[in-house]
This record gives C-alpha cells, sequence and structure tokens, in this order.
C-alpha cells in the first residue's frame, strides 16, 4: 500500500510538471489526464472510492472533454508556441527560485516536525459521505446547484452573444 | 481498515501539486493553460480536504472535494466561454494580450 501511494504520488506530480509546462495544449492535457487518475488511485488507497469514481468521471471525463473542444475550435497555429520564452530567461527566475526553495525545505522540516502525532488514514465509506451530504450539508448542496445554474446562464449569455456578433459580422439576421 | 500512509507525506504531496498549479498560474500566458494549472490547483486543495477527513475519520473531506468539484466544473466553463471571447477579439489566446478593461 505505501509503495503503491509513492509511485503514484511520483507519477501525479511528474504528470503534473510536464502537463503546465508543455507547449502543446493537446500534449498537456494528456499529461493531466494521466496526473488525475494517478491522484484517483491515491484517493482509492485513501479510503474515499466514491470520491476516486466522481475524479474519474467528472475530473478527466467532463472537464477534460471541455478543454479538448476548446482546443479544437481554436485551432491554434505555431504562432502561439514559444511566448513565454521571450522572457521568462534564468536571470529572471533564479533569484526567487532560490528564496522560495529555501521557504519550501523550511516548509517540509516543520511539517516533519508537526507537534501533532503522526497518524495513519483510514476509510470514510460513501455510506457516511451521502448521509453527511444530505444531511448536515444540504444547504451547501443546494447552493452547489445555484452556483452552476448561474454557471450555465452566464455560460449561455456568452456563446449567445458570440453567435450574434458572428451571424452579424456575415451580413446574416441576428437571431 | 488502517493503511499505511503517513498523513504528512500526502499533505506534502497535495502542497507540491498545488505550488505546481500556482506556477503554471504565473508563469504560462496561454489562458488555457492557465485554466489548467487552475484545475490542478483546485485538485490539490480537494487532496488535501480529502486527506485530512481520513486523517480524522470524517467524512466532511469528501463532502468539501464535491463542492470544490462543483465549483470547478463552474469555473472552467465559464472560463473557457470567456478564452472564446479572448480569441474573438483579439485572435489569439495570450492572455497579456487582455489586461486592459473596457468601458
Amino acid at each position: 500500500m505505501t509503495a503503491a501511494f509513492y509511485i503514484a504520488a511520483f507519477v501525479a506530480i511528474v504528470a503534473t510538471f510536464l502537463a503546465v509546462s508543455r507547449h502543446n495544449a493537446v500534449h498537456a492535457l494528456l499529461y493531466l489526464v494521466v496526473s488525475l487518475l494517478s491522484l484517483a488511485l491515491i484517493f482509492l488507497l485513501l479510503g474515499a472510492p466514491f470520491v476516486a469514481a466522481l475524479e474519474v468521471i467528472i475530473y478527466a471525463g467532463a472537464i477534460m472533454v471541455l478543454f479538448v473542444f476548446v482546443v479544437m475550435m481554436l485551432s491554434m497555429g505555431p504562432k502561439t508556441k514559444g511566448g513565454e520564452r521571450q522572457w521568462l530567461t534564468p536571470s529572471v527566475w533564479i533569484g526567487p527560485a532560490i528564496l522560495v526553495s529555501i521557504l519550501l525545505a523550511e516548509l517540509l522540516y516543520v511539517a516533519d516536525a508537526a507537534p501533532f502525532p503522526n497518524g495513519y488514514v483510514a476509510q470514510v465509506p460513501p455510506r457516511e459521505v451521502a448521509m453527511s451530504l444530505l444531511g448536515p450539508y444540504l444547504l451547501g448542496v443546494e447552493l452547489v446547484s445555484m452556483l452552476l445554474l448561474s454557471a450555465l446562464i452566464g455560460a449561455y449569455h456568452l456563446a449567445y452573444h458570440l453567435g450574434w456578433r458572428q451571424a452579424s459580422k456575415k451580413g446574416g439576421a441576428a437571431p | 481498515m488502517n493503511f499505511p500512509i503517513l498523513f504528512e507525506q500526502a499533505m506534502m504531496l497535495a502542497g507540491i501539486l498545488f505550488c505546481l498549479g500556482l506556477v503554471g498560474v504565473l508563469v504560462r500566458r496561454d489562458a488555457i493553460f492557465v485554466l489548467l494549472s487552475l484545475e490542478v490547483m483546485l485538485n490539490a486543495a480537494g487532496l488535501a480536504f480529502v486527506v485530512a477527513g481520513a486523517r480524522w475519520h470524517q467524512a466532511d473531506g469528501q463532502v468539501m472535494f464535491l463542492f470544490i468539484l462543483g465549483v470547478a466544473a463552474a469555473e472552467v466553463s465559464l472560463g473557457l466561454a470567456l478564452v472564446l471571447w479572448l480569441y474573438h477579439w483579439h485572435k489569439t489566446v495570450d492572455i497579456d494580450r487582455a489586461s486592459s478593461m473596457r468601458g
């Protein structure tokens, strides 16, 4: 179990680093899917099977499909590649990187010598999550549903005016 | 059922993933990569919640992960719609081109 956790954590870190550092958007999305799948494995090892399933279905499924749709719609050429390389020279980032790595080492040292005892994780079954979700957190569920509804209306508004502008530019009638 | 996974190491993994996403937001100028890095950051926060919930044997961590999932879905749909607008106006997805407000 511990070895599986370390391997999955290593894969997650490497895949995430590659995802945020690629220049090709499709390659980055594929690496991000690998990272999300390894995080789903970690959730499974942590004893949260319901969360692991949601991670695969919603993050690696629905949200990544949205990203792929937008990348396909934009069809960016090679002119957008390498825009960061013009200003991101080592003389810019080497100073802040050294300072931040000192802070990171300090943070890891403090976390290792934490005052609370070193504990093991245990499984929380999905039944308990469901009882908590529809019991004391019912108001939160309603708020999330209202947030999703407002996001739906906002996305519809943006897409409606985008289509209107393109139709009027072509000389067609506004919908 | 106890798993020999230490709480601190899982939290360190969440911290490292969050820092990677933060570096992506700060460094990348492509709007799609900025949204992708935001997803990484939200996901790392969710991992921290689930790890803490497993450590103290409470279901609250997983409930918070579900809420974060809803927020991430709403954020990414609106963000990608705005990316389409940016591409429509400027014919690029470079967010430095959209640094000034209009009106």
